[in-house]
């Protein structure tokens, strides 16, 4: 069973700064971790290869020091992975990104299974590993709680709000998994030796024959226009009196704001 | 400071603390009031590698030496010296395999460990058999191509938990401490059972219960070098250990010093944060100066021992009782920088200074460590003249 799972590497601290000028995360000097809810994928691809045989990829769009993620991976037990960076892919959206991924996942060729984390806890959309899989045509299934595998066939534990949900269906598909699928290994000393001296292979735009309109910031059809933090809401109203007299009160301020 | 630690070493530092930070630090205070084992720190020491840290790579370890052993387990302690010492006590119970298990012995039995499968422990003490050995009463008689073991191990890290255990008994009464020999025993062996778990004052994430043979038959293949070489296997294992149990205590140590530090910079006496009275300060630097002389002495001497020297008993006590000595000190001085919330459980010191006592006590009393320094010195200007 071949497995590519899709990582970030995300800062290690919720106290991200803005750029004023671009509207987009300030990276620089902050320490740099694989995204969490992406060490749940992982860990999730190694216990199915490790139950199933077969093979892990990692693989991630970021600046070169994203090897650094990737070497991570290594440390965790992975069996191999590609970096793909390139200048062009510099400000690219979700939907820049799920692209430059799914093409990445092509010229890998074959594979059952992409699994991704559910978000990134930075940029918090979950809109890459969905939009890889409407990239690649293949199934999905999001939040992910529980995988099994029989037969080719996927049985998947949705982890809804206030239910579960369990989906089958076929392989090749594309998961995103939450936090409560696994508990992440450490990574181990030997995997540590291995990740130090390997090699990350590294592709760029033309390795993954990428249409230089559909890739980074020109690509981006998103725009951000502005950030900021929603100002508290102000504290609500509550009525007193019986029943009758509150209803009165009630309808009296919709009427006032011509809500009625 | 690196302290010279080559880039393994570093790694298996990282490692540690990663597992102390995330595994035993939201455990310990739990497992300090339940007793119970904390088995899913060993099991990600074993995901690690460290379970498998001075087993040879053939046998599916890492190849590490005692500097190595002592890096893991003095981070694993700065969290939890209880954590720390049911891993540490697993590396004490392989090392008599390690030092004089023959090829098929090893083959058997260190793979399990190296992978975190088994845990090892180690049998000497008895109830009347403490700083003097010589007054074991386990016996190992032999029957045709076995040995009937019977007798009582007492205060045994690891014990019921671990799968594998080297056991000291004696083979010949007669001959005192030459009459004893080492054997490699499994649990679930017929005769071979546990007997209470002790309710301790520290360290109470670890297993410390009895091992008891009552005509428990074990084949001669499981004897560890020769008969009679009990003695030397348990001496030399100790000699190459206690520099982990100073290590331990370096760790505790330093977990109280960083709680103190923090604590003085949030408590405010008198208007002002605690850490700007002179009184304090001068404490603070006296436990840190402390547990830097401490540990330099604990590198030194495990560096000692994996140059491969033969004469590391000297250096091995001396680290073993100065850092015991210290961590007693440091805990209790940080129980004091607290003051009256020291002595609560809401805080991490009170666990700490309890933790700490048994590191003055166990691998040796460090009267017993002293005997050993006194008469090496004397020994070597003897030899001098």
């Amino acid at each position: 069973m071949n497995i590519i799972v899709c990582i970030k590497q995300v800062p290690g601290t919720t106290q991200v700064k803005i750029n004023p000028e671009t509207n987009t995360l300030i990276r620089e000097g902050v320490e740099a971790i694989i995204n969490p809810f992406d060490e749940n994928a992982i860990e999730a691809a190694l216990q199915l290869r490790d139950k199933h045989g077969g093979k892990v990829t990692v693989i991630t769009m970021g600046p070169p020091q994203a090897a650094n993620a990737l070497k991570d991976a290594i440390a965790l037990g992975v069996d191999d992975v590609v970096l793909v960076s390139d200048r062009a892919f510099a400000g690219a959206d979700t939907w820049a990104t799920s692209y430059t991924l799914a093409s990445t996942i092509r010229k890998i060729g074959q594979f059952d299974l992409i699994i991704c984390g559910k978000q990134a806890i930075d940029g918090d959309t979950a809109q890459v590993g969905p939009g890889v899989a409407e990239f690649l045509g293949i199934p999905q299934v999001t939040f992910a709680v529980g995988i099994e595998v029989n037969n080719g066939m996927l049985k998947v534990n949705r982890l809804l709000e206030e239910t579960n949900e369990i989906i089958e269906l076929k392989m090749p598909a594309m998961l995103t998994v939450v936090k409560q699928i696994n508990t992440p290994r450490m990574p181990s000393f030997k995997g540590k030796i291995k990740a130090k001296s390997a090699i990350i292979t590294q592709w760029n735009a033309k390795d993954i024959n990428a249409e230089e309109n559909k890739i980074g910031l020109k690509g981006s059809p998103t725009s951000v226009v502005r950030i900021f933090t929603p100002p508290p809401k102000g504290g609500g109203e509550l009525l007193h009196g019986s029943a009758d007299e509150m209803i009165d009160t009630l309808v009296k301020k919709l009427r006032d704001r011509k809500v009625c | 400071m690196d302290y010279g630690f080559t880039e393994e070493q570093k790694m298996i530092k990282e490692l540690a603390k990663k597992i102390a930070m995330e595994k035993a630090l939201p455990l310990r205070a739990e497992l300090d009031e339940s007793g119970h084992f904390p088995w899913e720190v060993v099991k990600a020491c074993a995901e690690a590698n460290l379970t498998g840290i001075g087993i040879e790579e053939k046998f599916g370890g890492i190849g590490g030496g005692t500097l190595e052993y002592c890096i893991a387990t003095e981070e694993l302690s700065t969290i939890c010296g209880g954590i720390a010492l049911s891993y540490a006590a697993t590396g004490l119970g392989t090392m008599p395999i390690i030092l004089f298990g023959n090829e098929e012995q090893k083959q058997k039995y260190l793979p399990p460990i190296a992978k975190g499968e088994k845990l090892a422990a180690f049998g000497l003490t008895e109830a009347n058999a403490g700083s003097d050995a010589g007054g074991m009463q386990t016996t190992a008689k032999k029957d045709g191509d076995y040995y009937i073991l019977n007798g009582t191990k007492q205060w045994i890290t690891n014990g019921g938990e671990a799968e594998t255990y080297s056991v000291i008994a004696l083979t010949d009464k007669a001959k005192g401490a030459r009459g004893a020999s080492a054997f490699i025993l499994e649990k679930d062996m017929p005769g071979f059972t546990f007997g209470k778990k002790e309710n301790k004052m520290g360290i109470r994430a670890s297993a410390t219960r009895e091992l008891v043979f009552q005509d428990c038959k074990v084949h001669k293949s499981q004897l560890l070098g020769k008969e009679g070489l009990g003695f030397i296997v348990a001496m030399k294992t100790l000699d190459r250990t206690r520099p982990g149990i100073a290590a331990q205590a370096v760790g505790i140590a330093q977990g109280a010093l960083n709680e103190a530090v923090k604590y003085t910079r949030q408590r405010e006496q008198f208007g002002t944060k605690i850490s700007t009275f002179q009184a304090i300060q001068h404490m603070l630097a006296d436990m840190a100066t402390q547990v830097e002389a401490a540990r330099a002495l604990v590198y030194l001497a495990a560096r000692e021992i994996d140059s491969g020297s033969t004469e590391t008993s000297k250096i091995s006590a001396m680290c073993k009782l100065f850092a015991s000595d210290t961590c007693m000190k440091v805990t209790t001085d940080a129980v004091q920088i607290f003051g009256g919330y020291g002595y609560m459980k809401e805080y991490p010191v009170e666990k700490m200074m309890r933790d700490a006592k048994i590191t003055q006590i166990y691998e040796g009393t460090n009267q017993i460590q002293r005997n050993v320094i006194a008469l090496e010195i004397i020994k070597e200007m003897a030899a001098k003249k």
